[in-house]
């Protein structure tokens, strides 16, 4: 039979839509309801961070790196950190090391919280979303008590962390990973293995394993893909190396390797084995110590040169480039952030042709982008 | 011709207030049972005498404890905003199309079969009228759509109205088989035939009409009550089948554009329509007015039947709701997957075996 060829419209999604995942705009063509081609348009929330950061003291540009990937503060803190300590070849102790893997843990769970119930809310599941959004609450209380701060925590500073943490912290972090297991089997009850999710999320925006290192993926992407890549194994930074946890990967199980149900599937999984490090981390810590101990007072001892680090963030792997001339009082030369959410956006336009809005919808979600990081 | 403008007048009349109440509270009741269900408290500060308060302009305390009157201070603050029409839109068809919406959906209520001495008008074919007039505001949602001059708009109501003529054919399909066991159209007539205890309803087959070898329909029944209910789920727009308006795809789909009491009587309409829906499932299936145990019937407590009725539809309306908040929503290929591929053969067999029944059987 002759195909009926039809003008195609243009529609654009965003960049005031519910399921942007912020401003992010996309111009889809669709033939009726198949999408022909999509082409996301960035910046609407760019802040020049990285320029910002030239005119900026090593540790004030800190609080800049909670505003890039908001819902994983702790982890771009972090990265940050690890960049100008290496460069300054400062030793953080071993204490500060062990609530950095605490506070960045739990905020790697609250991140992915967002990420799949969000994504069960582009499906249209309500339910879940709100009753993991309780965990991520209680999250945030452990947090704020930790540093002052719901979200924007700046709290891992260069060389320690910003604040102490009491006994009484510790045990309450323990309640949380108590009362986080039976939740997180709930939302598989409710979600992941619900039939109408997984053919919603299963056989949709597949990525294979070489189209996924092609396009720069990473974290649970790239996992999602069946690589077993995390920079917390593969090359552990800090004290990674001492906690004992498994790198889920997805294995195509509801569906073909690398679709939406397997990044989804490898995100639910990941915040099991986070619970598993935090675990471990509560049992290693020890209180005593100054956390001040190695922040420096000011940056004059920063070399000339360049350093690149890269760090297991919720969203993939974030590294972050810094040169610099070194002097009094010094800034970087230049910064700049290799952000994870950015390079897993780009397939979109490979993987979107074909598909139905729904599924662009579905395939947005799972490839979990924070427009605050891929626009920095 | 006194006494007829009269008795419309009282009838249209009772009709707009039981639309209105029944909208108000299915409205009330989605947002506390959702609430529930995701380990929230729903509102809780509107109650009546905060209302009044706020109307007469004194001072508003927090009186309300389970937030009795939102749905009701929602509607007024709908009353109020701002009518925005789009520029680009057909402003004619723009403003009709709720009308017409919401007319499809009152129409409906006149054939209800609430109770043997309340069916504001028994016609002979009363279930013919309701499956005509409810598929009718189909055509509100097509122009709302392509009036309002948005994409969104217009994708969603092309998707409501393939999903509403498909899953016309299985609703209309199922609710066959119960007239040809009835042999009569009227509302009235078919909740007749299920008088007594709880197993001549005709979900259990058709006991009422022939004895116990009505129970061999069982299984149809079953399976015509499964499909009609699915069935009204996707006519009524509501989850899984929520795809026309829903949320995260299409903005708010078909009344994207619509602002102020245009969207009130969209949203109106729609709760209407859910009540509808199950209230066909209660008269055809489920025994209508009958309590199902013939001791607290009408007969012995006068005055119960309407309240049977109305009870029994809300169950089948917690169940929609209990549906929407527990699961994800389908794509709109596999819901015409469903549609075409499973309720339609489903009923067509559930069609032949009750004429098999009829013919060969008794």
């Amino acid at each position: 039979m002759e195909q009926i060829k039809t003008d195609l419209m243009t529609i654009n999604m965003g960049p005031q839509h519910p399921s942007t995942h912020g401003v992010l705009r996309l111009e889809l063509k669709t033939d009726g309801e198949i999408v022909d081609s999509c082409r996301p348009y960035l910046g609407y929330l760019h802040r020049c961070f990285e320029k910002h950061c030239e005119s900026l003291d090593y540790l004030k540009i800190v609080p800049f790196t909670d505003r890039m990937d908001y819902l994983a503060a702790m982890n771009n803190n972090w990265a940050f950190a690890l960049a100008v300590e290496k460069m300054m070849g400062i030793e953080v102790p071993e204490k500060c090391e062990y609530l950095r893997v605490i506070v960045s843990e739990l905020n790697r769970i609250a991140s992915h919280i967002i990420a799949f119930g969000t994504f069960g809310l582009d499906i249209g599941a309500f339910t879940p979303f709100l009753l993991a959004f309780n965990q991520r609450e209680l999250i945030f209380d452990l947090l704020e008590e930790a540093s002052g701060a719901r979200m924007l925590y700046n709290y891992i500073w260069v060389g320690g962390v910003a604040r102490d943490v009491t006994s009484e912290w510790l045990k309450k972090v323990k309640g949380f990973c108590e009362s986080y297991k039976p939740v997180i089997n709930e939302i598989d009850d409710l979600l992941s293995y619900n039939k109408i999710f997984v053919s919603r999320a299963a056989n949709v925006g597949i990525v294979p394993k070489d189209l996924a290192i092609d396009y720069g993926f990473t974290g649970p992407n790239l996992r999602g893909s069946g690589i077993e890549f995390d920079l917390r194994k593969d090359e552990p930074y800090s004290i990674y190396d001492k906690f004992d946890f498994d790198v889920p990967i997805g294995s195509g199980e509801e569906g073909t390797l690398g679709d939406c149900w397997d990044r989804y599937m490898c995100r639910i999984r990941e915040t099991r084995e986070s619970i598993k490090i935090i675990e471990q981390a509560l049992e290693g810590i020890s209180l005593e110590g100054d956390i001040y101990e190695a922040v420096p007072k000011n940056f004059n001892k920063m070399p000339k040169g360049e350093v690149y680090v890269r760090s297991e963030t919720p969203r993939g792997e974030m590294g972050i480039y810094i040169v610099s001339e070194g002097g009094k009082a010094p800034t970087p030369y230049r910064c700049k952030v290799r952000s994870p959410a950015f390079c897993a956006l780009s397939i979109l336009e490979k993987i979107a042709k074909g598909v139905m809005i729904s599924d662009i919808i579905v395939i947005l979600g799972s490839i979990d982008i924070v427009l605050g990081e891929v626009d920095r | 011709m006194d006494n007829i403008f009269l008795w419309i007048a009282i009838t249209l009349g009772a009709m707009v207030g039981l639309v209105s109440v029944v909208g108000i509270v299915s409205i009330y009741l989605e947002r506390k049972i959702s609430a529930f269900m995701q380990d929230r408290l729903g509102p809780m500060e509107v109650g009546f005498g905060s209302l009044v308060n706020a109307i007469a302009g004194k001072e508003v305390l927090r009186e309300g404890r389970i937030g009795l009157a939102q749905s009701l201070a929602d509607g007024l603050k709908l009353l109020q905003k701002e009518d925005i029409i789009p520029d680009g839109a057909d402003k004619f068809l723009f403003k009709l199309a709720p009308m017409i919406v919401f007319a499809g959906t009152f129409s409906t209520f006149a054939a209800l079969p609430l109770a043997e001495y309340f069916i504001p008008a028994d016609v002979n074919i009363g279930l013919f009228y309701i499956l005509a007039i409810s598929s009718f505001g189909v055509s509100g949602i097509l122009m709302a759509g392509w009036s309002s001059n948005n994409k969104w708009g217009l994708l969603g109501s092309l998707r409501s109205t393939a999903q509403m003529v498909s899953y016309e054919i299985p609703v209309g399909v199922s609710l066959v088989s119960i007239v040809m066991l009835t042999g009569t159209l009227s509302m009235k007539g078919i909740v007749v035939a299920q008088e007594g205890w709880f197993w001549n309803w005709h979900l259990f087959g058709a006991v009422g009409h022939h004895g116990l070898i009505g129970f061999v329909l069982l299984p149809m029944m079953v399976i015509n009550f499964i499909a009609y209910f699915i069935g009204s789920l996707a006519e009524t727009n509501r989850a899984p089948f929520d795809i026309p308006e829903a949320e995260s795809e299409l903005v708010a789909g078909y009344h994207t554009e619509y602002t102020g009491m245009r969207f009130a009587i969209f949203f109106l309409a729609e709760y209407g329509a859910i009540f509808v829906g199950n209230a066909i499932a209660v008269a055809l299936f489920l025994g209508g007015w009958y309590s199902g145990i013939p001791a607290i019937d009408q007969a012995n407590i006068p005055g119960i039947a309407p309240l049977v009725f109305i009870l029994k539809t809300f169950v089948l309306i917690f169940v929609v709701m209990w549906i929407r908040w527990t699961l994800p929503r389908l794509r709109v290929d596999q819901l015409m997957t469903l549609c075409w591929k499973y309720l339609i053969p489903f009923t067509l067999f559930t069609f032949f075996s009750v004429a098999i029944y009829k013919v060969f059987i008794v």
